[in-house]
């Protein structure tokens, strides 16, 4: 039974699908159209640097408003019975499991010119352009992702021994104090995870921004669609960029998470 | 709860329900602006009438269950393997496994159609249904190792050893024991990995190929076309199916836990 061999085709597979890809990309990044070697790719890449710090700006926001919205929500379900609880995981998970085109979908419908949105607020004397904007990305991300932040903190927060928080109320803690000391600092691996796991598809998502922004609002999986099927040497640089900018953002949040665990 | 309690979270729920509620009320509607002019049903036999749509979903629920069965044992098999595995070398192969996981759709997406460009024009074939599914079986894997790993970690090997004892063959121990310990880890792996493949667009997009449709694939080109009413009764529909399996899920998953409980008592 202690046999390793059981694991050697998933090893060859990951070879296969995974490492092979990633190094395709890498090869693909550093040639040309012709397979000799070149910078051309990356200095082209870089080119869209305005749109890749407005993909990471943009995700940086979501990501605060998902936390903002999520963190509450996330104490007042670990707080419920038990079978609030389930149900209200339930009804927070539905949503999620609807088509992600579907779920933008929706916002388009909504918020677009003379939708139900619109004309609600010309009733309120309000004339707008609700779509088409930095603002309305910025929403259809929040949509998207939040439950991947509530779910994480909610879990986490579940989980935290009621037997503390009743023992800092008995020693005479107030509640701001059992906030501090107690649920706070327990909460951070579900905020880590949460920021994760929000984070690394906002600011590598493609459609959102096409949907609901405007022309200027595109991101940079945008750019790798519209670039990749004429230019496979540029879109690969940008790819790898992305793909080296999150695995950085990764490391220094677990840094972070490590150091927080270390001082409690 | 109390009242504040209350209040924000039905807040959020609003905000999480509204737009599909809205999607859903414009499906009956009988007009195809968001201006409400009488009841209807045409989208929806207009919807069944498309046989573009119906290929479309059988193609995804023929790639999800092929993907996530491959996935489940694939999967398991390197999930028992992986917990054999002793120090760094271990957590070397997890971290390999959730490689997968962490890296965004849109670059998988990517690295693999290069691939199977390169693939294709070396074996003369070209992408569809297959590459598809290797993509999928590639994304949905992780999440199996991820569920299978922990209850093999929790498993008591001494149980395996007293089937031997008891006369099973090394075989029939495995499906007896193991099998059944790993049960609950590889279900919730084939269902996150049905669900993940069922719902995901970015990676199919990049390996179908020309002419390969999915559920997602269509969509997309519906709502690149022009805004049509028949995508609201899609998602209508879609919604009342994910409903019903989640609140059928939930039912058994109680009844499973009370049963638990009067056993235990």
């Amino acid at each position: 039974m202690k046999l390793k061999r059981p694991s050697i085709p998933y090893i060859f597979w990951m070879v296969i699908f995974t490492l092979i890809p990633i190094v395709l990309i890498l090869y693909s990044s550093f040639t040309d159209r012709n397979g000799n070697f070149s910078f051309e790719a990356f200095s082209k890449a870089f080119g869209y640097y305005d749109v890749f710090l407005r993909s990471l700006w943009i995700a940086f926001i979501s990501t605060l408003i998902c936390l903002i919205l999520a963190y509450p929500l996330g104490y007042i379900m670990s707080r419920q019975k038990a079978s609030v609880q389930n149900t209200l995981t339930m009804v927070i998970m539905i949503p999620m499991w609807m088509n992600f085109l579907l779920r933008i979908y929706a916002w388009v419908t909504l918020l677009q010119n003379d939708g139900p949105i619109d004309i609600m607020l010309s009733l309120l004397g309000i004339h707008t352009t609700l779509i088409g904007n930095q603002g309305a990305v910025i929403l259809g991300m929040v949509y998207e992702y939040l439950p991947f932040m509530v779910l994480p903190l909610y879990t986490v927060m579940a989980k935290i021994d009621k037997g503390l928080i009743e023992a800092a109320d008995d020693l005479g803690s107030n509640k701001y104090i059992i906030f501090k000391k107690i649920i706070f600092p327990l909460s951070i691996p579900g905020i880590i995870s949460g920021i994760t796991m929000v984070f690394v598809p906002s600011a590598s998502t493609f459609l959102v921004a096409q949907y609901l922004g405007g022309v200027d609002d595109i991101m940079i999986g945008d750019v790798i669609d519209r670039i990749f099927w004429s230019d496979q040497n540029t879109g690969s640089a940008i790819a790898l960029i992305l793909m080296v900018a999150i695995l950085v953002f990764l490391i220094i949040l677990n840094f972070f998470g490590d150091e927080e665990a270390v001082a409690t | 709860m109390k009242k504040l309690s209350k209040i924000y979270t039905a807040l959020i729920i609003f905000f999480m329900y509204m737009p599909i509620v809205v999607l859903i009320l414009f499906s009956f509607n009988d007009g195809k602006t968001m201006v409400w002019k009488g009841f209807t049903l045409n989208w929806y036999t207009d919807l069944f009438k498309d046989s573009q749509i119906i290929n479309s979903l059988w193609n995804t629920l023929m790639i999800a269950f092929l993907a996530s069965l491959f996935a489940t044992a694939l999967g398991t098999m390197a999930a028992i393997g992986i917990n054999n595995f002793k120090g760094k070398k271990r957590i070397f192969l997890q971290n390999a496994s959730n490689i997968e996981i962490l890296s965004p759709d849109i670059v998988t997406g990517v690295s693999l159609m290069l691939m199977f460009t390169l693939a294709g024009v070396a074996f003369n074939f070209k992408m569809g249904f297959l590459t598809v599914l290797l993509a999928h079986i590639t994304f949905c894997t992780p999440y199996v190792v991820l569920n299978v790993l922990p209850r093999i970690r929790h498993m008591d090997y001494s149980v395996y050893e007293a089937a031997l004892d008891l006369g099973c063959n090394q075989w029939q121990a495995f499906r007896k024991v193991v099998i059944h310990e790993l049960m609950p880890g590889m279900f919730s792996g084939f269902l996150m990995s049905f669900t993940f493949s069922m719902d995901d667009f970015v990676i199919t997009y990049f390996t179908r190929g020309a002419s390969f449709q999915t559920l997602s694939i269509q969509i997309y080109t519906m709502t690149h076309q022009r805004i049509s009413p028949k995508i609201n009764a899609l998602s209508a529909l879609m919604f009342v199916v994910v409903l019903v399996l989640m609140v059928i899920i939930n039912i058994k998953d109680r009844k499973l836990e009370k049963q638990n409980v009067q056993k235990a008592l």
